[in-house]
């Protein structure tokens, strides 16, 4: 899509500022359904659409994705804008720097549209955690848009941007990818620079694009990925055009299955699955069943790990250098030695009006886990059970090139259905968590559909890659996605 | 389970203030997901070392030079309670 609108901007048969108005217009018809924006940013777009147009009218080249517009989650800071990752602690934050995503797609003229909503801090599987309401599925108003990037993919799905930014900790780009029917890649552990993401868990998270196709997922990719001095994570790599490994063919390529993955499915989501690996032997993929024997473990090692990081990641929101602050005058009777009652108050407060129930509660979690005598109970026990997560995956890629395997265990849920039961709800993503776990490049594509209750909703299908091996993975899912 | 002395504890490490009523709530909630944490007990990691940092690679590093911040007014304008360019800080004492 991005290519085909990039050779439009070049003929002249469009402008970017007219197609810029046009992605405003749809917003404005279909937002107020859908809720898929938090902040609309238009004087910034048509500003950076002009600019395009004038390097056209010059003659001047542009890149693939310049005068393009997209739609950025609100966890990501741009210079100016407000950025509220979704909660009340961050209502007024105005961020007064870009974050290095941000940087490099302005630096190829890549227009902005809005910002995105999400679970709060990116805590969630349905973007019912955001305090400023929840984004429904384009597809079926009574769903959700999954999440957090739920934003993100709706606003994809409903053709209100042509390419997103998602951030992905547990599965926030690839759920509502599948959820929304587009296409949403988490990339390897260090691929792209984390510098202006608002931090969740730290040793889990990553940026990445959520898109129609795969290759404009691999054009955005092309342009975000790279080192960064900003981020102590971000790998030594940059520079790589992703499209130019979109072959077309898998003819060789060994894609293994676990065979648990697929029989814990109920019947019509396994028959979607079973399809997508039929597809891929016809193409000439090779089929090889392997063994995660650790991987069930992924989901209670997430949340052990990711509240842990948490609660230490968001300690910084204090009501004393920025965002929300409240004094509720009244006295809570909490006493910390050597501790001014004001300054405590102050601290409470903030945070107890500031947060919601589900960031309170992982906050709690990751508190308890990491105090006094429970640190190796829990956060130690679970870096081990890392590692071994890790070797299980090292063991499989000497025998495989990709693994295969659900996005999420079901199509997109009922508002509402899982909110009352946090267990519940962390169990959207049983499949998709285990690639954060152990670091390696995943992307979700939509595979056939699943009917429920009369109605067809997408489903997705995942690739995991090795480490790094972003090429492999966007080939493979390109090839299945043109077959169709 | 946890009790709601525990959880009252909790939360005054973690500086977040609860409600009468989210006591019982985060109670309940936090002892369930404890109890199914606690599938972990059966995997064996006897010699197993902790990952930290899964791609196992190096920082990135830089120079270690102060440089200046362009847009220091509007970390200013971000103080909830500012005082001539400084952030004024409840009494600590």
């Amino acid at each position: 899509m991005i290519r085909e609108l990039h050779n439009k901007l070049i003929s002249g048969e469009i402008t970017s500022v007219k197609l810029t108005e046009e992605y405003f217009a749809r917003i404005e018809e279909k937002d107020k359904d859908i809720f898929a924006y938090l902040t609309l940013t238009k004087d910034l777009a048509l500003e950076q659409a002009r600019k395009v147009d004038a390097k056209i009218a010059r003659g001047e080249k542009i890149e693939l994705l310049e005068g393009i517009p997209g739609a950025i989650k609100d966890n990501l800071c741009i210079s100016g804008v407000r950025t509220t990752a979704a909660s009340k602690i961050l209502d007024n934050y105005i961020a007064p720097y870009d974050a290095t995503v941000i940087e490099r797609l302005k630096e190829v003229g890549a227009v902005f549209l809005g910002k995105t909503n999400l679970d709060e801090f990116a805590m969630g599987s349905s973007t019912e955690n955001s305090a400023y309401g929840v984004t429904k599925n384009p597809l079926d108003l009574t769903r959700v848009s999954g999440g957090s990037s739920g934003g993100s993919a709706a606003a994809i799905a409903a053709g209100e941007a042509v390419w997103a930014l998602g951030t992905d900790t547990g599965g926030s780009i690839r759920e509502p990818a599948s959820f929304c029917g587009v296409v949403g890649l988490k990339p390897t552990y260090g691929r792209v620079s984390r510098h202006g993401a608002i931090a969740m868990a730290s040793s889990l998270d990553q940026i990445g694009p959520i898109t129609k196709s795969v290759e404009d997922a691999a054009i955005v990719l092309s342009v975000i990925a790279g080192q960064d001095k900003l981020d102590a994570t971000s790998a030594h790599s940059s520079g790589k055009d992703y499209t130019k490994y979109l072959t077309g063919e898998v003819q060789g390529l060994r894609v293994g299955i676990v065979a648990e993955y697929i029989d814990g499915l109920d019947e019509k989501e396994k028959k979607s699955i079973l399809e997508v690996i039929e597809t891929y032997k016809k193409l000439g993929a090779e089929i090889v069943e392997i063994d995660l024997p650790h991987s069930k473990y992924s989901l209670a090692t997430y949340y052990i790990i990711q509240p842990c990081e948490v609660s230490s990641n968001l300690a910084r929101y204090d009501g004393i250098r920025y965002g929300l602050n409240v004094d509720d005058k009244k006295n809570s009777g909490v006493k910390e030695d050597g501790m001014s009652k004001k300054l405590l108050e102050t601290y409470l407060d903030s945070r107890q009006y500031g947060f919601g129930k589900e960031v309170k509660r992982r906050i709690m979690l990751g508190t308890y886990a990491l105090s006094s005598g429970y640190y190796d109970a829990y956060y130690l026990k679970a870096q081990k059970v890392r590692t071994l997560i890790k070797r299980d995956f090292e063991k499989a890629f000497e025998k495989v090139d990709l693994i295969l395997a659900p996005t999420a265990p079901t199509p997109a849920f009922r508002i509402g259905e899982k909110t009352e039961d946090p267990l519940k709800m962390y169990l959207a993503d049983m499949f998709s968590i285990t690639a954060n776990i152990v670091g390696v490049p995943a992307i979700s594509v939509p595979g056939p559909e699943v009917e429920v209750d009369g109605k067809k909703l997408p489903f997705g299908f995942q690739l995991m890659a090795k480490w790094f091996d972003e090429e492999n993975m966007l080939r493979a899912a390109h090839a299945y996605e043109i077959s169709k | 389970m946890l009790i709601a002395e525990e959880v009252k504890h909790i939360a005054a490490l973690a500086r977040v203030g609860l409600e009468e009523k989210e006591i019982e709530k985060f109670s309940h909630d936090l002892s369930s997901i404890l109890d199914w944490i606690a599938q972990l007990d059966e995997v064996d990691v006897a010699g197993v070392l902790p990952t930290a940092h899964i791609t196992g690679m190096n920082n990135i590093s830089r120079e270690d030079r102060m440089e200046d911040f362009l847009n220091k007014e509007k970390i200013v304008e971000l103080f909830p309670e500012g005082k001539n360019g400084y952030d004024k800080v409840k009494s600590v004492l």
